[in-house]
């Protein structure tokens, strides 16, 4: 079926059957490779894009459903070629990642969080991380830079407390 | 070289693998898009043990979309089984079941179709004809006489059953005035990465090439594939540039490459195999260890361990890699970070019918380190001593290195007491148990608990020879090569793939280091694997000392070339050169220099400056052996293994709710020695990740089997992978004793915390329920059962 | 890991859906997805027609309705989790129904799970069956042009089975909102902190001025087949001063009869143990918030 999708802003158009996930329909016909596959089944969270600005599993909802919301991808939370935002780069500063897999999601899921909650407690990042697996890195330094870049869009410069 | 000098080593850098990754622009093996490339399903078999009578493709290859349909029997005749480790013919493995099925998820045939999901639609329509076989599951069982074979033409279920004994066992165990015994269990469980393993095979008839682009860590990839599809090696094109989604051990990914290969060959398109989750967990064969110690020690009243008897039994699962390995390597450490005086040991490991297990982050040592740490507390237990104060009683002290261990090897340097000064400062531990107390009279159990484990690094394998005399390896060798353009630009190859470990980075620091120059502009590539100089991939938490040694050296070469093309030209003896920042100057006389520029031109355009002999350009490259490597067995079984020992030390609180079982880590603080690091932020999330690996191991993680054999945790929802609720805040202590081996005394820390903090936090909760009168030796310590567990032995208080 | 085929379309009102669904037996509604699709992608469920009913605006909404002889806050079955989380009125008069809120999945699933899905799913472990069934919850649903109710206690008749008829679409739910002052509290025991429960419970109590319980509803959940009250823990309890002794053990008289359920994840008996403490503690926590709003006057 054809399916009208609203993808970081563009409309885009696809050809494809109505069982084509979220997921697979921003990777296999969209060319938008920054969302993973880690368990097709919801629990890992590898596969989150902001659905209204809302962060959302794409590999729990079919391609068609996804029609008249607007759909936010690691790629539309990107500046522009070669740039990196705030929470990108806080999560270079920390070294908030290590084979990268999480990493995407993870970003969208701080980038959902510290647009309604810009001062969040460690505790809150660390709820709203809580849906996205990580193997690598024990949260710690993912934690550290959601903070840092919450400090750094706050416009607060102060030195960072002893982790 | 001590830290103090380092300019870009040791210094707050960051990775530059970041970069991709944050925006979403990784390389991952799933990301690659070649042209008329069709996908493959698994048929997986859903009994125990089954023979496979007959399969019935018709109704399959009939539905839209589907090419192929490629069965076990088809393939074992056209390819190799896998290679092996141990000796054993009658234990063949294939990438899909031939004749019969030994696990309940075995792939038995694939599906080549348009799109994946075409291929499941088809995978559903195969019919397979199955005669159930007898099977066995446990470990202890499949010893027995008449326990069901899983392997009929080997004749038993053992594949491998050796007794080692390193110094006066008996002796020592006469004369100890005390004795313990203790059983463990370390439950199966493994690293789960996020990215399943894939693959992308093609096949290109007229180049003879086949392009490989694997999510891969495993030595001798290329050379398997060769072998099994009976293609040379330099058919095969293996591309290491492929960005890992987390691996820690699991992914070798061996039959997916065969099945993939072979399916390209035959049917003239690239293939694409991607574990989805359900083919992972239950036919990827990345289970890890499931082993039962009986440990026996032979201690003092002093609580000085003299003696140590150890059986490890391996429940393998249904077939063998290297896996049988993993029950080797931990002889490196065999006796951990303490003096104890012999050791016996007896290795066993058995295959039953479950899911094939690969390498697991450290190989072996973790599980074996939690025997041996429950033993230590067991040790303190029994004397009414501190588990602390044994442990620095037995601790090899700091000018006892090097220190030669019973099994063969030497132990390069370390200072474990310093390292837990360090942790326990300022009263720390003395504070520690104060809130253990509060925690107690608030009507919780509360328990301590440590470990102190060695991290064996720098891979050398030599536990292949002592497992399987029939090989010969003496080295694990790695590589680096460095290339200056004409425009003076360096650049910077390795040769292996990575999943997370920041190697690139690694190797522009080091060389950035040795040239004096800022690594961020030393380009680091990853060629093919036709294109690569050896490299041992990254096991055995080696890399920092291998790659790190290999750029070092390659670095050298290069620098003493440009020192000896300006001394030339400067027309001064080598000694009176000086190099400083990428400019040679004459130490008598320093306005006269060459700087990087004129080397880059002499080398490439001016070749009559060019010292005699010397060729042109500026290419080095440097293939590096393991340091303190080259040796094999001695026939009574001891040899030297691994150059390099860091150590760690956890010292945590773990608080229970004495109605629910539910442990919960109020405190976790660790010190580390790994020597040199090279990057901290590096360093550290290593072993934040290992800690998080080890709570899933000690807590959640577990694959379950049914007693028909079914595994029951096939998903996420059941096999539970902590999340950041679960991995509390560590406070990590950092100490460095360099090792003596290595380019900047550098030690490995691929395995950090993954090693201890199972055995810490078993500890811990023993010393918890210790006042019930309970104690729990079996890994993963789950809620419920730790509740069912303290309620009784509260029944028992009670009556 | 991908769902078999299926024919898609999307229902502009509720009778919409209802004739779909009556004219294809192999047709589902589809409204978060959250549950269905894991099902769907692993071959368990395999609907031939998925009806998908997000978009009917008029099963989206939290009101305040009179009911028989009280209010009630009435919510639309498509109504994302996310919103009764935010929701002022919920936290106004439903607080047991707010407070369990968070224990629900993660973020990112209550952003699209909605309370019809969850109800329909009858997951033993479900909290929003817990806390309908706590609360004496009415459902509504639709099949054949007609609206009919059911109470909750009615509803679920087994592990992921109720009494919604094959061919009908749930509409709403119902929550009765008492009057008076009132207390809550719930806990859950499960292996990491967004799992699945072993067991929940749920408590509410209506607190008079003498500190005893005028009115008290303990519900249990996870450790059977579907939730359960605890009626005769509730009737014991009523008119004394809940202290922990006596609910203690009125609560192990009411669970002392029932069949835990048992798996990988706990025995019976550890959900028999866990649920008389959990159901202790959730007194304990509405006791609690009483007395400091009883002192913060």
């Amino acid at each position: 079926m054809r399916i009208e999708l609203d993808i970081n802003g563009e409309k885009r158009t696809v050809e494809a059957d109505p069982r084509t996930t979220l997921l697979d329909c921003l990777r296999d016909n969209l060319g938008l490779k920054g969302a993973h596959a880690g368990c097709e089944h919801g629990v890992c969270g590898a596969c989150t894009v902001l659905c209204d600005g809302v962060a959302v599993r794409s590999c729990l909802m079919f391609a068609p459903q996804a029609e008249g919301s607007a759909i936010t991808t690691i790629e539309g939370l990107t500046p522009g070629p070669g740039e990196l935002s705030v929470i990108q780069d806080a999560f270079c500063e920390t070294h908030g990642m290590q084979c990268g897999y999480c990493t995407p999601a993870m970003i969208v899921a701080a980038h959902a969080l510290l647009a309604n909650n810009p001062q969040p407690t460690r505790d809150e990042i660390v709820e709203a991380i809580s849906g996205n697996l990580c193997r690598c890195t024990g949260y710690a330094q993912i934690v550290e830079a959601i903070s840092l870049a919450a400090e750094r869009m706050r416009g607060v410069n102060r030195p960072r407390e002893q982790r | 070289m001590s830290a103090a000098h380092h300019r870009y080593v040791s210094t707050d850098r960051r990775v530059r693998e970041d970069r991709r990754f944050v925006v979403g622009k990784g390389h991952f093996v799933a990301d690659i898009d070649l042209p008329n490339t069709k996908h493959v399903a698994l048929v997986t078999c859903p009994h125990a043990a089954a023979h496979i009578k007959a399969i019935d493709k018709c109704a399959a290859l009939a539905m839209p979309g589907v090419h192929y349909v490629l069965d076990g029997a088809e393939l074992a005749g056209a390819t190799l089984p896998l290679m092996t480790g141990l000796d054993t013919p009658n234990v063949p493995r294939r990438p899909l079941a031939f004749e019969t099925a030994r696990y309940s998820g075995e792939w038995v045939a694939a599906v080549v179709a348009d799109t994946r999901a075409l291929a499941e639609d088809a995978a559903e329509a195969l019919e397979i004809d199955y005669e159930p076989l007898p099977y066995v599951l446990d470990a202890e069982k499949a010893l027995e006489r008449d326990s069901p074979l899983v392997h009929q033409a080997h004749g038993s279920n053992v594949l491998l059953d050796k007794t080692f004994a390193w110094g006066p066992v008996e002796k020592d165990f006469a004369a100890a005035p005390r004795k313990l015994k203790l059983r463990v269990k370390w439950g199966r469980s493994s690293t789960v990465p996020i990215e399943t393993f894939g693959v992308v095979a093609a096949w290109d008839p007229w180049r003879e090439m086949l392009d490989v682009y694997a999510s891969i860590q495993m030595p001798r990839f290329a050379d398997q594939i060769g072998i099994a599809l009976k293609v040379p090696t330099t058919s095969v094109r293996v591309h290491y540039d492929v960005d890992v989604g987390g691996s820690y051990g699991v992914k070798r990914g061996i039959k997916h490459a065969i099945l993939a290969g072979y399916l390209t060959r035959r049917l003239g398109f690239p293939v694409r195999l991607i574990e989805d989750r359900l083919e992972n967990m239950r036919g990827g064969d990345a289970h890890g260890p499931e082993r039962l110690f009986d440990v026996e020690v032979a201690f003092d009243d002093a609580g000085i361990v003299k003696s140590m008897k150890m059986r490890a039994l391996e429940n393998l699962g249904a077939y063998a890699g290297r896996s049988p390995f993993q029950l080797g390597k931990p002889i490196g450490a065999i006796v951990g970070p303490y003096k104890i005086n012999s050791v016996e040991y007896r290795a066993i490991a058995v295959v039953t019918n479950k899911t094939t297990q690969d390498a697991v982050r450290g190989f072996g040592q973790a599980p074996t380190n939690l025997a041996l740490e429950r033993c230590i507390d067991e040790v303190a237990n029994t004397l009414g001593l501190d588990p602390l104060e044994v442990r620095r009683r037995n601790f090899i002290r700091k000018d006892e290195f090097p220190y030669l261990i019973p099994s063969g090897t030497t132990y390069d340097s370390g200072d474990y007491h310093v390292v837990v000064d360090k942790v326990t400062a300022q009263n720390r531990y003395e504070e520690l148990k104060k809130e253990r107390d509060r925690l107690r009279s608030e009507g919780k159990l509360a328990g301590i608990g440590i470990a102190a484990c060695l991290e064996p690094s720098g891979g050398n394998a030599t536990f292949e020879a002592l497992l399987n005399p029939a090989i010969t390896t003496s080295t694990f060798m790695d590589s680096c090569r460095i290339n200056v353009d004409g425009m003076g630009a360096i650049t910077a190859t390795m040769h292996t793939t990575s999943s997370g470990q920041g190697h690139e980075t690694l190797v522009g620091t080091v060389i950035g280091e040795v040239l004096e120059v800022d690594p961020d502009t030393v380009r680091v590539t990853r060629p093919d694997s036709l294109n690569s100089l050896p490299s041992g991939t990254p096991v055995g938490s080696r890399m920092a000392i291998m790659l790190g040694g290999a750029a070092y050296h390659a670095a050298q070469k290069l620098k003493d070339k440009l020192t000896a093309i300006a001394a030339h030209d400067l027309g001064i003896p080598l000694a009176q050169a000086v190099y400083d920042r990428g400019t040679v100057s004459d130490r008598n006389l320093p306005q006269s220099k060459r700087s990087w520029a004129d080397l880059v031109q002499i080398a490439y355009r001016n070749f009559h400056r060019m010292p005699a002999g010397m060729e042109p350009g500026l290419a080095v490259e440097h293939i590096y052996q393991v340091p303190t490597g080259g040796n094999l067995p001695t026939p009574d079984g001891r040899v030297h293994m691994y150059p390099c020992f860091s150590f760690e030390f956890h010292l945590l609180l773990v608080s229970i709710d004495p109605d629910l079982g539910q442990p919960e880590i109020v405190r976790y603080r660790l010190g580390h020695d790994c020597g040199t690091q090279i990057n901290p932020k590096i360093v550290r999330g290593m072993t934040m990740g290992g800690i998080a690996h080890g709570i899933g191991a000690a807590l959640y993680e577990e694959f379950a089997y049914s007693d028909e054999g079914q595994l029951v945790a096939q998903t996420f929802m059941d096999y539970l992978l902590p999340s950041s609720h679960e991995v509390p805040p560590v406070e990590i202590v950092d100490h460095e004793t360099p090792s003596p081996h290595t380019v900047l005394g550098q030690k490995g820390t691929g395995e950090s915390g993954y090693l201890g903090a199972p055995a810490a936090i078993a500890n811990a909760i023993n010393d918890a329920i210790r006042p019930l009168g309970i104690s729990v030796n079996t890994l993963p310590i789950k809620i419920a059962k730790l509740g069912d567990l303290i309620a009784s032995a509260l029944e028992k208080v009670v009556r | 890991m991908k769902a078999a085929p299926f024919e898609y379309s999307r229902a502009r009102d509720v009778d919409e859906a209802c004739a779909l669904l009556a004219a294809d037996d192999g047709a589902r509604v589809i409204a978060g997805g959250q549950t269905l699709v894991p099902m769907m992608v692993m071959r368990l469920a395999r609907p031939t027609r998925l009806i998908d009913i997000n978009r009917i605006a008029a099963l989206s909404y939290i009101r305040q309705e009179t009911y028989k002889d009280g209010d009630a806050v009435a919510i639309g079955a498509t109504t994302r989790q996310c919103l009764i989380e935010r929701d002022a009125l919920v936290s106004a008069r439903l607080p047991l129904l707010a407070l369990a809120m968070p224990w629900i999945g993660h973020t990112a699933t209550r952003a699209r799970g909605t309370i019809g899905g969850s109800l329909a799913n009858a997951d033993p472990a479900a909290e929003l069956a817990l806390i309908a069934i706590t609360l004496d919850a009415t459902l509504s649903y639709r099949e054949g042009g007609k609206t009919h109710e059911v109470a909750a206690r009615d509803f679920f008749v087994g592990p992921m089975t109720t009494t919604l008829p094959s061919g009908a679409c749930l509409t709403g739910v119902r929550i009765p909102a008492w009057r008076g002052r009132v207390d809550v509290g719930f806990h859950e025991i499960n292996a990491r902190r967004s799992d699945f429960a072993f067991v929940a419970a749920a408590a509410q109590v209506e607190l008079g001025d003498d500190g005893k319980a005028r009115r008290l509803a303990i519900g249990i959940g996870a450790a059977t087949d579907f939730p359960i009250r605890l009626d005769s823990a509730e009737k014991d309890l009523a008119g004394t001063a809940l202290d922990d002794p006596k609910v203690r053990e009125a609560v192990r008289g009411a669970l002392a009869d029932i069949e835990p359920l048992h798996d990988l994840h706990a025995s019976a008996e550890y959900r028999r143990r866990a649920a008389v403490n959990l159901a202790v503690r959730a007194i304990a926590d509405a006791r609690a918030s009483a007395q400091r709003k009883k002192d913060a006057h």
